[in-house]
């Protein structure tokens, strides 16, 4: 109770941060936002009609208003009107925001689907040629940036097969399963291709460190099987480490999606994010960045009632 | 020096440390200059020539040789990693070593500084701060620094608590030592061990990052070579001329394996509990 | 009749060449069934080894047996352990051997219920499941006494104290009714009382079952009160073996005899020093008044605290000068507390501390552990400068020849200025903290468990030069221990603690040899010694109280007796 007390009371503190964070950045960004916005344009302009725009975008008025009207609006769940878009900012990240966000569960399931067992598999026979061959296939990974992964893919697609994988559109998960799942699955891979090398090693890490605990000898004792103690007692233990690594591998992963976003032409948040900050669209750029935030402390508290989950010490405390 | 020696007799050591100083000598070489051919120097009329014995890994659109190319990209990305981690590990390790030390108040709010900070996606916060500051090199180096800081902070902070309740550090302050004393000379110097391991570590994330940062044109800027620049001009060529490719991606991906081979290393050798299991 | 178990000139090996690495090299015993052997010997004799090996244990820890045979003799025919395969060993495991561990809370799945685990002992043993698996593991808990049995099922390992956590262990291992029980050392990391339970219930279960045991032990004299046979193991080979009252009463092997004589054997208080009585008109140096520890419980980000800790809940006594004062109590009792608080490192909640020494820091501390506190990363003249650094000294000559001295004076080489750490013994690192406390010149040194993580051997010389350093100093000692035979060897005075609070405190001759409080009985009678040979430990159950008090809560106020010159005791509370 108190370790989850404590967790929720500290998020909307960090959130609060994040957003004067994210607030205060922006508005450190050079260039003046109506130029931005209207580019040569703006020299055409009045100083009556620069400044009725500036009233418009409330840009006349003292920053520390400015960030009080945000947050107000936050509240309410106005984030604002997009500049380039001329739309509320929320109604143009909702739209964006779902590819994101199943890119990132698709790689990370992925990555755990053959993470964990490739893991497991490596160190129930450590230091044997099966385990150096997962660990050497692991390395190389991990070392392996995501666009050099998505290139390469791409590459052996378009050469060996002659087909370009369908670029640019997006076609939502509940219309089209089948047809999205086609076009999701090769970002995915892209994407969860260093996670899954990074989830190996620690399975296998943990699992290793596991196997030689106190308890696991208790249980062969007891006369247990070597399934009963990989699947009965290990794992559980050995999963741990695994989940709490996911929470943090997460944001990573929603960071990553901007640059598979990028390979691949998909129509995603990380791509509107990057589009919004050279053209300077502040309240877009605040509204993606905190939304973006906001999903990845959320999932990190996810994470963190996974872990009292799994682990009872965590869940009722010490003796 | 005994760590080098138990470096060199780890399997993996010895290949990391391998890779590591063949591409330091080659990024000295681009350095001061002694590459192959200029790589900046367009030979028109060689575009797009597979490698050969003049270009050893062909050339691109503009006729540039990417050997020389790499040389230098090599270069520019060694230099971002190690001055980014330079910032990353000094202001991480005071931050996450004063957290631990003050404890309580100070704690709670350096470490939710730290936390906010990690609520952004590493490659987003870095965006934010390029945006800022306009693409760059001493743009990236800032922002892989920034972004590394709460990482080193937190690496630091748990073993410096575990540290902080030992017996000697509880005899130092029987004996009245000053603070200055015991965090120098009872925390830093047994914190060396998983900072060593942790700067590798970075190092591999740093080259990593600095590549997809200079791949969506936010980090060096042309003409100027670097590796995702590189990378990203030759994806339009990608069949027609798939070295511009292979070779750029091969050396990221050799650098950052690199790295991550030494840090296994050092941390196999540094680290109590495996030492165990492997005796 | 045959015997239930043989052991034929066995050889254990670890590493890529265990013939070459042997850690067990040619031990051989019979053993009957219903008897108990106990394997005797300090860290590093081999004793933890052979017993893992019986069951092949030790071949997931990286060991090997490289020769040898251990023959177990079942219904069916006799079975070789060391050429079966995994199949019919995991048969025998738990079935017909059990095996119970040293470390209670690493040997248990620390997220799967106390329950849950008996109920898998059941399983793998009798292939009993469901419902009637819960039952036989409620009907173990209750055998092996733990209150509120139903309730414990469903308790996670933290949740419960080491005592418990043991018993759990061996409710596993009785519930498949084996004939052989190896225990290592099961009792060494438990306290003294809690020991002497576990002792009791396993002589207990050995009575009802006629199971045979092997006990692993560094105590010599625990097993006097076991065992059957005996046998002593030093570097790998069995030195000496036979009938208990053979060995112990005539001795044949220097090992034995020399570590016959280096435990120290309880005597009621024959054996205490005697320069220490009072006369009554000296100062006391250090003098502790009503002193009151309290931490305020965990408690939610903004509630205040809903009780607190009272780790210590008023105390006094007082510390002339050139006396030891030992404060006696198991884990929970305060002393250490006590201790930290007379140095500063924990702040006292209320009550006085008056030291009246002169100098930097008259009071100085040795902790328990040789390994953690000395800085790894320092050599030696660095560790033993720091006092005198702190104290504003500067370091020259002179302090180097003050540095060469005490380590002469404790025993080391002066070559020892420029090492480090781990290449010292346990031994040898503990004088180096007793150099190190001795640098500044201090009145009263407290000695925290200073040698409870000693090997017996290496203890009785670091106690000696603890009494000859006090009486060349002139030093005051404040000596926390559990151990009553160690404190017998050098304590003047003696305080015993139980829950925070002073519950006997007075001369150690008549502390000793005439204990009046209940608790100091309890403490006393369970000490382990050589001449209570099978004796029958007496079934008891008290658990500690809880420290843990609501907000507010003051206990009642103290009413003392004399029973002595030198001898008080605390009224007990009926």
């Amino acid at each position: 109770m108190n370790y989850l007390a404590q967790r929720l009371l500290t998020f909307p503190l960090v959130l609060l941060g994040v957003s004067l964070l994210v607030f205060f950045a922006i508005r450190l960004v050079p260039g003046d936002a109506i130029i931005a916005m209207l580019g040569t344009e703006a020299g055409l302009l009045t100083e009556a009609q620069r400044a009725s725009l500036a009233q418009y975008f409330g840009l006349d008025q003292p920053i520390v208003v400015q960030y009080g009207r945000w947050l107000m609006g936050l509240f309410e769940g106005n984030l604002g009107i997009s500049v380039t878009y001329g739309k509320p900012v929320l109604e143009v990240i909702i739209a964006r925001f779902p590819l994101t966000l199943e890119l990132s569960l698709l790689s990370m399931l992925i990555a755990l689907a053959v993470g964990i067992p490739a893991g497991v598999f490596a160190a129930t026979r450590a230091d044997r040629p099966s385990d150096l061959t997962v660990r050497v296939f692991a390395m190389l990974g991990q070392s392996t940036p995501s666009f050099v992964v998505g290139l390469v893919l791409i590459y052996f697609l378009s050469a060996t097969f002659r087909i370009l994988p369908a670029m640019g559109t997006f076609t939502p998960l509940f219309e089209d399963p089948l047809g999205n799942l086609g076009q999701m699955i090769l970002p995915a891979i892209t994407l969860g291709f260093s996670f899954a090398a990074a989830v190996t090693r620690i399975s296998r890490s943990a699992m290793l460190d596991v196997l030689s605990d106190d308890y696991v000898r208790t249980a062969r004792s007891k006369g247990a099987s070597q399934r009963d103690v990989v699947w009965g007692h290990a794992l559980p233990n050995a999963l741990i480490p695994v989940v709490t690594l996911s929470g943090v591998e997460f944001g990573y992963l929603l960071g990553g999606a901007v640059i598979v976003e990028q390979i691949f032409a998909l129509p995603g948040l990380g791509r509107l994010t990057l589009d919004a900050i050279s053209q300077r669209d502040y309240p877009l750029v605040q509204g993606a960045v905190l939304f973006i935030a906001f999903n990845f402390l959320v999932v990190n508290l996810l994470v963190d009632l996974a872990y009292a989950a799994l682990d009872p010490r965590i869940r009722l405390g010490g003796k | 020096m005994g760590l080098l020696r138990a470096v060199l007799r780890h399997p993996s050591g010895r290949i990391g440390l391998g890779i590591i100083v063949v591409f330091l000598v080659l990024a000295v070489l681009g350095a001061v200059g002694l590459t192959p051919h200029d790589p900046l120097k367009q030979f028109v009329v060689d575009r797009l020539k597979p490698p050969s014995a003049t270009y050893w890994f062909g050339t691109d659109l503009l006729g540039r040789d990417t050997f020389s190319r790499l040389m230098l990209g090599i270069g520019e990305s060694f230099l971002v990693a190690f001055a980014s981690v330079a910032v990353a590990a000094t202001a991480g390790t005071l931050i996450g070593l004063f957290a631990a030390w003050w404890g309580h108040l100070w704690d709670g709010v350096l470490m939710r500084i730290m936390d906010v900070l990690l609520a952004f996606p590493a490659i987003l916060l870095a965006l934010l701060i390029v945006a800022i500051e306009g693409p760059g090199v001493v743009t990236s180096i800032t922002a892989i620094g920034i972004v590394y800081t709460p990482i080193f902070a937190r690496v630091v902070r748990a073993p410096a608590l575990a540290l902080k309740a030992r017996e000697f550090v509880e005899a130092a302050r029987t004996f009245g030592s000053s603070q200055g004393y015991i965090l120098s000379r009872h925390l830093l110097l047994n914190l060396v061990a998983p900072l060593t391991v942790q700067i590798t570590l970075a190092l591999a994330w740093s080259l990593l990052t600095e590549s997809g940062l200079s791949f969506l044109g936010l980090g060096t800027q042309p003409p100027a070579p670097s590796l995702g620049v590189m990378l990203a001009e030759s994806k339009s060529m990608m069949t027609r001329a798939p070295w511009l490719m292979l070779f750029p991606g091969l050396t990221i991906m050799l650098a950052i394996l690199g790295f991550n081979l030494l840090g296994d290393a050092l941390r196999d050798i540094l680290d109590p509990r495996t030492r165990e299991r492997t005796a | 009749m045959k015997p239930l178990l043989s052991v034929r000139d066995l050889h254990v090996g670890f590493g890529r060449d265990p013939a070459a690495h042997e850690v067990v090299k040619g031990v051989s015993f019979e053993l009957a069934a219903g008897e108990t052997l106990a394997i005797v010997g300090e860290s590093g004799s081999g004793k933890s080894v052979t017993a893992l090996s019986v069951n092949r244990l030790v071949d997931f820890g990286g060991g090997k047996i490289t020769g040898g045979s251990i023959t177990l003799d079942r219904t069916g025919g006799a079975v070789d352990i060391t050429s079966a395969d995994e199949a019919v060993l995991q048969g025998i495991r738990g079935r017909e051997i059990g095996m119970i561990f040293q470390e209670p809370m690493t040997s248990l799945n620390p997220v799967h219920t106390v329950g849950r685990q008996i109920e898998e002992a059941f399983r793998l043993s009798r292939g009993i499941t469901g419902h009637a698996a819960t039952i036989a593991a409620r009907e173990a808990l209750e055998r092996v006494r733990i209150p509120d049995a139903t309730q414990r099922l469903g308790y996670y390992p933290h949740q419960l104290s080491g005592g418990m956590r043991q018993r759990v262990m061996i409710a596993m291992v009785i519930a498949a009714n084996p004939r052989l029980l190896i225990a290592d050392e099961p009792t060494t990391a438990l306290d003294v009382t809690v020991q002497a339970q576990i002792m009791a219930l396993l002589a207990e279960l050995r009575a009802e079952t006629q199971m045979a045991m092997i006990f692993i032990t560094h105590d010599i004299g625990l097993v006097a009160g076991v065992a059957d046979q005996i046998m002593v193991m030093q570097q790998g080979a069995a030195v000496e073996q036979g009938a208990l009252d053979a060995v112990i009463d005539h001795p044949q092997h220097d090992y034995t005899k020399h570590l016959l004589g280096a435990v120290p054997h309880f005597t009621s208080g024959a054996a205490v020093l005697g320069d220490g009585v009072r006369n009554g008109e000296q100062a006391p140096i250090v003098r502790v008044d009503n002193l009151v520890v309290r931490f305020p419980a965990a408690r939610g980000l903004f509630a205040r605290a809903s009780g607190a800790v009272h780790a210590v809940d008023g105390i006094d006594f007082d510390l002339r000068p050139g006396e030891t004062l030992a404060i006696v109590g198991e884990s929970g009792s305060g002393k250490s507390t006590t201790a930290r608080a007379i140095l500063g490192l924990t702040p006292a909640t209320r009550g006085g501390i008056a030291v009246a020494g002169h100098g930097h820091r008259p009071v100085q501390m040795v902790f328990q552990d040789p390994f953690a506190s000395l800085n790894p990363r320092l050599d030696v003249e660095s560790l033993l400068a720091e006092p005198a650094i702190a104290a504003g000294q500067k370091v020259d000559a002179k302090l180097r020849e003050r540095m060469v001295t005490l380590l002469k004076r404790v025993g080391l080489p002066e070559d020892a200025l420029t090492r480090y750490p781990h290449q010292f013994s346990g031994g040898q690192r503990q004088r180096l903290a007793i150099a190190r406390a001795l640098m500044l010149n201090p009145d009263v040194v407290v000695l925290d468990e200073a040698v409870s993580a000693l090997d017996v051997s290496v203890q009785a010389r670091v106690l000696e030069l603890l009494v000859d350093l006090q009486r060349e100093f002139g030093l005051a000692y404040l000596f926390i221990s559990h151990d009553m035979a160690v404190v017998e060897r050098i304590a003047h005075r003696i305080a015993v603690m139980y829950a925070g609070q002073l519950v006997e405190i007075g001369d150690a001759r008549s502390v000793l040899a005439d204990p009046q409080h209940s608790y100091t009985r309890r403490l006393i009678g369970a000490v382990p010694a050589i001449d209570r040979r099978r004796q029958d430990f007496k079934v008891d159950n008290t658990q500690v109280p809880s420290l843990l008090k609501p907000r507010g809560y003051e206990p009642p106020p103290a009413r003392w007796r004399e029973a002595g010159t030198d001898h008080r005791v605390r009224l007990e509370e009926q």
